[in-house]
């Protein structure tokens, strides 16, 4: 169950994130998951959002430069040793992660962790084997 | 002092207006006839019914031959406008062309001799000798003006030290352990080694430094004035162009009053830039410069894009060679960036070829402490963003790495979204040059 992240490149200039978050939310589209990549001259912003297709096509339209990239969010026990637990099933089995990042809220009494990994689905089958709890689409649309 | 001032060959240096005009004709001649042997010369030169030495008659004449542009050196490539059998040929120098195409310039074994000799005079000239110990900090290989004063610092007999451009650290740590007394160095760098003076314990009286020959950077006076109070030395301009050979076409005495052009090696002609009229002695132009002791490659009235005056004959050292101002600007939109020649166009050229990058972009000049720093803003094309850093980090890196080979500075390369840059028509507005104009 992979879900829609969108990436956002952001060139180095003030204001630049503001543009993205006040388009977005004007339009009533939710920001769920946030996280900003970046570099001296420039950044990327990666967010999870619950509408997905309305929200590329707000940014494409307004010239933002966006695309979709699939990640899978993970419920993880929120007590120490929670998040070890997973990397530990995920080391094991050679299963690379890109990166992480969490989720702005949560809705169990799980935390909620979004990961990009090199070979999504190949980390899907270890975690369901694993049992981990993936987190779908309509999860993220409902939350 | 003046009266004491050393020469290197006195006779040439202080000849009369009359003696210099026979030498000039009877190289001019020469070099007519030098340049006959090339397809480009023979073509250009019968155009304007020139077919043999013999139809120079008088210096006068020089001004029916038609300007040499970079782009006639560009479009001669490789070998065009050699004159000689390529077994005669003993160096070869190149410069950065307009596009990727550079300019290259071709020397006999006398002709490096004869550009050495120039450089011995303008070194002795400035008051150096062979008790000096020189620390050449330009850039050694296909740039003319590391290995032009390596060789004219033998040759008066100065202990050099070929240690090039670059490593700020190393550089004075080797003025402390030598003991150097003169430098050859660009304007902006000099300003960096002092502004780290003192880093490693080592301050200027750790120093012997007395003399900088600072050139590859037009320069203000104001500049020269800043060099000489920070440092305690005295700083002389130098002017040449890879063109007619490199740095010893101009160098000033010990006066520091402008530079003198070595008018036995070369013709110095300023013409309005637009109309390309001769203008009189003193009126400010641009520079046009025949070359008359070089074999290989004859060039004759090569377009310098340079503006600058000639001042009239006269000098407190005695020299009679008359002195060219320092350079006031440029008619092309050519950039000196730490004392390398950047034309837009090559950036342009580069950028262009890469999928990844829309079709605008800016170029952008500022200073970094002392030295110039150049960006190459970008914007990047929609449809090949993926989201990954590491590919746009990579992307980056391509395009410093391709603009390196071309202008071989390595550039600050920023990645811009589209449409984010300003639009403009024609490639002189995408340059930005903030450098403050002292």
């Amino acid at each position: 169950m992979k879900i829609t992240q969108i990436s956002v490149f952001l060139e180095n200039r003030q204001g630049r994130l503001y543009d993205v978050c006040s388009l977005l939310g004007n339009n009533n589209v939710n920001i769920r998951a946030l996280t900003i990549a970046e570099t001296e001259s420039f950044g990327v912003l990666r967010i999870v959002v619950d509408k997905s297709e309305l929200a590329i096509r707000l940014l494409r339209d307004n010239h933002f430069v966006a695309n979709f990239t699939d990640v899978i969010a993970i419920e993880v026990p929120d007590k120490p040793g929670g998040l070890a637990s997973i990397l530990k099933v995920l080391a094991e089995n050679d299963v690379n992660i890109e990166y992480m990042y969490g989720f702005v809220e949560k809705f169990s009494d799980k935390a909620l962790l979004v990961m990009r990994f090199e070979d999504t689905d190949f980390a899907q089958q270890i975690l369901a084997k694993h049992n981990v709890r993936v987190v779908a689409e309509k999860d993220i649309e409902g939350l | 002092m003046q009266m004491d001032a050393p020469f290197w060959d006195k006779e040439v240096e202080t000849a009369e207006r009359s003696r210099l005009e026979q030498i000039q004709l009877q190289r001019l001649r020469t070099t007519v006839g030098w340049a006959l042997q090339t397809p480009f010369y023979k073509r250009k030169l019968s155009q304007v019914g020139i077919n043999s030495p013999d139809d120079v008659a008088s210096l006068r004449d020089l001004q029916r031959i038609p300007f040499t542009t970079k782009d006639d050196l560009r479009q001669s490539f490789p070998k065009g406008l050699l004159a000689v059998d390529m077994r005669e040929v003993i160096r070869i120098h190149s410069s950065s062309g307009t596009t990727g195409i550079p300019t290259v310039i071709y020397f006999t074994r006398d002709d490096v001799e004869n550009w050495t000799d120039l450089l011995a005079r303008s070194i002795v000239g400035t008051g150096a000798t062979a008790e000096d110990v020189f620390q050449n900090m330009m850039t050694y290989g296909l740039f003319t003006g590391g290995l032009g004063l390596h060789y004219g610092a033998e040759r008066v007999g100065m202990t050099v030290i070929p240690i090039g451009g670059g490593n700020t650290k190393r550089q004075i740590q080797t003025m402390k352990d030598f003991q150097t007394t003169v430098l050859h160095i660009t304007p902006s760098y000099l300003l960096h080694i002092h502004s780290r003076l003192g880093e490693d314990g080592i301050d200027r009286k750790d120093l012997a430094l007395r003399k900088a020959f600072v050139g590859a950077e037009p320069h203000s006076e104001n500049t020269r004035r800043k060099l000489q109070d920070l440092l305690r030395i005295d700083a002389y301009n130098s002017y040449g162009l890879s063109e007619l050979n490199g740095p010893g076409v101009a160098f000033e005495c010990v006066c520091r009053k402008d530079m003198h052009v070595w008018e036995d090696a070369y013709i110095p002609e300023i013409i309005h830039p637009d109309t390309g009229e001769v203008l009189k002695e003193g009126q400010e132009g641009e520079l046009v410069l025949t070359n008359l002791v070089r074999r290989a490659m004859p060039i004759l009235r090569y377009r310098t894009r340079d503006l600058a005056f000639l001042h009239p004959e006269g000098c407190d050292c005695g020299r009679t060679h008359r002195r060219l101002s320092r350079i006031l600007g440029r008619t092309d939109d050519m950039l000196i960036i730490n004392g390398v020649n950047v034309f837009p166009s090559q950036i342009e050229e580069k950028i262009m070829k890469i999928p990844e990058v829309a079709t605008n972009y800016q170029i952008h000049v500022d200073k970094k402490g002392a030295l110039d720093r150049l960006t190459v803003k970008v914007e990047i094309y929609p449809k090949l963003f993926l989201g990954e850093v590491s590919k746009l980090e990579s992307l980056r890196d391509k395009i410093r790495e391709e603009l390196q080979a071309s202008i071989t500075i390595s550039p600050v390369v920023e990645l811009h979204e589209p449409g984010s840059l300003p639009v403009f028509e024609g490639k002189a507005k995408r340059v930005v040059d903030e450098r403050p104009k002292d």
